[in-house]
C-alpha cells in the first residue's frame, strides 16, 4: 500500500510518499503562480494507490484531480505525531503563516490558533528580512547567532520591520546584530502563541522556519520546553496528508 | 416550497418601502434604533414605524473613514457610513434616531452622527438587575418617551405602552417560533437563509403582516421537517455563532460555514435569539420595559452572566456539535469575553469553540476558509 501526500504552500510544494507506514519519498518544488502545474511534474512519475492533498492550493488540485484534501492543521497533527508521538503540542511555522496546534492523546486536533492575517513572524518575514540585509536566507540564522549585540526590533508587521531595519541600519547598528533582533521578534511571538494554546511540555518545530538553527535554539531559551524538529521539518504536512491517505485506505496503523 | 416563500418575502419586502412612504406622508413618523437596548415599543405607542439601522454591509465604509478611524468595528464604520452618505433609505425616512451609551466606539460615533441628524442618546448603565442601576434607566426610558412624544405630536399613553408591548410581545415570539424551526435534527433552514428572514422582516411598516408572515414562514418550515425535507443529514455538523450580530452584507461566516459543509443552526446574538424576549405585560409598563431590555447580555455590560446562561440553554437546545464566536475588528468587548467563552464552551460542554476576528470585507474568506476546515475537522 502507497499513499503519497501533497501539501501545496504559499511558497513551495512537498510530496511525501509513504509505504506501508514508512517513508519513502520526498520532493519540493517551488509553487509560483500556477500551484497546480508545478505540482504536476512532481507527482507524474511517481506510483502510489492514493494521494490526498493539503495547503492553501488544496482546492484547485481537489478540482483538477479529483483528490481528497485535508487542512493543513490536521496534516501537520499528523504529521507531527508521526515524528514524536508522545509530544502533543505542534508549532508550525511556514511561508505564509504560523500556528500552534494542541492535540489529545489518541492525536486528534482540540485546539489550534493561527496567525494568518499578515506575513508578521513567519517565513516570508525572514526571508524579506534577510534580503533587506543582503544576507542569503540559508545563512541568516547563523548571522543571528554570530551577533555579540541584542537589539529590540518591536515591529511585528513585516512593513513597519523593514522601516525599523532601514533607522537601524541608519543608526549604524551592524546587520547581524539586526538580524538577531529580527530573529527574536519571531521567537517572542511564537512562545507568545505557544503559551496561549497549550499550557508547558515538549513542542513538535514543524515547517520551513524550524530549518532554521538560531529559531530553534532561541525558541528552546524563551519557552524553556523542549523544542524538538523532525529531519525535515518542512515535509511534516505532507508526511501527515500521506499517512492520512494510508489511515483512510486500510484504518489507523497500529501504534 | 422554500423558493416561493422566499420570493414572497421579497415581494412584501419591496411593498414595505411603498408602505413606509404612506404612512409617513398621512403625518406619522419613523424612528431609527441601532441597538437592541432602546424599547422600540415607545415608537409604536407614538404611532411611529421603528426602522433598525445597524450598518451590515462594506460599501459605505470607505467613506466613513474620512471621519473615523480605520481602526473601529464595521459595524460601527457601516452605521455612520450610510448616514453621511445618505445611502440608506431608512435612514432617510427617520425622523430621529434613538441611540444608545453602549460600547465606546458607538457612543462617540453617534456624536458625530448629531452633527447632521437628529440624534436621542439613552444613557445606558453597565449593569444589570439593581436597582441602583436600574433606577437611572427607567429615567432614561421616561426621557425618551417624553422626547418621542415632542417629535411625534402624539400622546403615548400608559394604555398605548401596553398595547404596543403586546404588539411587539407577538412580534418577538414569531421570530422566537422561527428561529426555533432550526432545533429540528435536520434543520430544515441554512444559517443564511434564517439572517436574510430575520433582517428583511426587520423593517416592516405593518408590524401585524410582518407577524403573520414570520408565522407562515415558521410554519412552512415545521411542516419541511415533519415531511422530512432538508438541506442537510442528521450527520451534519450543527453549528451555533455567538458574539456580535449578522445582517446581510456581512454573513460570511455563516456562508463559509455552511460551503465548508456545516448547518448553521443558531445565533446567539442581537441579530439573532437575544431578540427572543417577552416583556412583563402585568407590570408598569415603563418599568416593564426597562427591566426587560437592560437585561439583554450584550459584551457591554459588566459583567454579563447572561450570556452564559442563554448558551446554557441554546447549546443543548439547538443539539450544538461546535461553537463559533464572532468578534468584529475592534469590537473589544466580545473580543475579551471570547476568553470566558472558550473556557464554558470546551471546558464545561465539551465542544470544539473557535474564535474569529474578521471585518466585513472578503479580504480574509480564503484564511477562514482554512480556520474554518480545520474547525470542522475537530467534531
Amino acid at each position: 500500500m502507497i499513499s503519497a501526500g501533497l501539501d501545496i504552500g504559499s511558497r513551495s510544494i512537498k510530496c511525501a510518499v509513504v509505504e506501508n507506514g514508512t517513508l519513502t519519498a520526498t520532493r519540493q518544488t517551488d509553487t509560483g503562480i500556477d500551484p497546480v502545474g508545478q505540482a504536476e511534474p512532481l507527482i507524474k512519475d511517481l506510483a502510489f494507490d492514493t494521494i490526498l492533498a493539503t495547503g492553501y492550493g488544496r482546492n484547485l488540485f481537489e478540482i483538477a484531480h479529483d483528490a481528497a484534501t485535508i487542512t493543513e492543521i490536521k496534516a501537520h497533527a499528523r504529521g507531527a505525531a508521526h515524528f514524536f508521538p508522545s509530544i502533543p503540542t505542534v508549532l508550525d511555522i511556514g511561508g505564509q503563516d504560523s500556528k500552534v496546534i494542541r492535540l489529545n492523546t489518541d492525536g486528534r486536533v482540540v485546539r489550534f490558533e493561527m496567525n494568518d492575517r499578515c506575513a508578521a513572524g513567519t517565513g516570508k518575514f525572514l526571508e524579506i528580512m534577510a534580503q533587506n540585509l543582503g544576507f542569503g536566507i540559508a545563512d541568516f540564522g547563523s548571522r543571528a547567532m554570530a551577533a555579540d549585540k541584542q537589539l529590540n526590533i518591536s515591529s511585528m508587521c513585516t512593513v513597519f520591520a523593514e522601516s525599523e531595519v532601514t533607522s537601524l541600519v541608519a543608526r549604524g547598528e551592524s546587520p547581524d546584530a539586526i538580524a538577531r533582533g529580527l530573529h527574536l521578534s519571531v521567537v517572542k511571538r511564537a512562545v507568545s502563541m505557544l503559551n496561549r494554546v497549550s499550557p508547558g511540555g515538549p513542542v513538535a518545530f514543524t515547517g520551513g522556519v524550524a530549518n532554521n538553527n538560531f529559531i530553534v535554539e532561541a525558541l528552546a531559551q524563551r519557552s524553556g520546553r523542549e523544542i524538538c524538529v523532525p529531519e525535515t521539518p518542512e515535509m511534516t504536512g505532507a508526511v501527515g496528508a500521506a499517512l492520512i491517505a494510508q489511515d483512510r485506505h486500510t484504518g489507523p496503523a497500529p501504534a | 416550497m422554500k423558493e416561493t416563500l422566499f420570493k414572497k418575502l421579497q415581494q412584501i419586502a419591496e411593498q414595505n418601502v411603498i408602505d413606509i412612504e404612506a404612512h409617513k406622508s398621512k403625518g406619522n413618523h419613523a424612528i431609527g434604533f441601532y441597538c437592541l437596548y432602546a424599547p422600540t415599543e415607545l415608537a409604536v405607542a407614538a404611532d411611529a414605524i421603528p426602522l433598525p439601522l445597524c450598518g451590515t454591509r462594506q460599501d459605505p465604509i470607505e467613506a466613513a473613514e474620512e471621519n473615523l478611524p480605520r481602526n473601529l468595528c464595521p459595524l460601527i464604520k457601516s452605521s455612520y457610513g450610510f448616514g453621511i452618505t445618505d445611502t440608506c433609505p431608512f435612514f432617510k425616512f427617520s425622523d430621529m434616531i434613538v441611540a444608545d451609551t453602549t460600547c465606546d466606539g458607538k457612543k462617540k460615533m453617534f456624536e458625530l452622527m448629531s452633527e447632521f441628524k437628529d440624534v436621542h442618546i439613552l444613557q445606558l448603565p453597565q449593569q444589570q438587575n439593581t436597582e441602583r442601576f436600574l433606577e437611572p434607566w427607567i429615567r432614561e426610558v421616561e426621557d425618551l418617551k417624553t422626547r418621542l412624544e415632542q417629535k411625534t405630536g402624539k400622546s403615548i399613553t400608559e394604555a398605548k405602552i401596553k398595547d404596543a408591548i403586546r404588539l411587539l410581545n407577538r412580534e418577538r415570539d414569531a421570530k422566537k417560533r422561527l428561529m426555533d424551526v432550526t432545533r429540528a435534527v435536520p434543520s430544515p433552514l441554512t444559517g443564511t437563509e434564517l439572517v436574510e428572514i430575520i433582517f428583511k422582516t426587520g423593517f416592516f411598516a405593518d408590524k401585524e403582516k410582518g407577524i403573520a408572515l414570520l408565522n407562515e414562514i415558521a410554519e412552512s418550515c415545521e411542516a419541511m421537517s415533519r415531511d422530512g425535507i432538508s438541506p442537510y443529514t442528521a450527520k451534519t455538523p450543527r453549528i451555533l455563532v455567538t458574539g456580535v450580530p449578522m445582517g446581510l452584507g456581512c454573513e460570511k461566516v455563516a456562508r463559509i460555514l455552511e460551503e465548508s459543509g456545516a448547518s448553521v443552526v443558531a445565533f446567539e446574538s442581537c441579530s439573532g435569539y437575544k431578540l427572543a424576549f417577552q416583556v412583563d405585560e402585568t407590570k408598569d409598563p415603563v418599568r416593564a420595559l426597562a427591566e426587560q431590555y437592560l437585561a439583554i447580555p450584550c459584551s457591554v455590560m459588566s459583567p454579563n452572566p447572561g450570556r452564559i446562561d442563554l448558551l446554557n440553554r441554546m447549546i443543548p437546545d439547538f443539539s450544538v456539535n461546535g461553537v463559533v464566536d464572532l468578534t468584529w475588528q475592534a469590537c473589544h468587548t466580545y473580543n475579551v469575553e471570547a476568553h470566558q467563552i472558550r473556557k464554558l464552551v470546551s471546558d464545561h460542554h465539551g465542544l470544539p469553540y473557535l474564535h474569529i476576528e474578521t471585518d466585513y470585507s472578503e479580504s480574509d474568506t480564503e484564511q477562514l476558509r482554512v480556520r474554518i476546515e480545520a474547525f470542522l475537522e475537530m467534531i
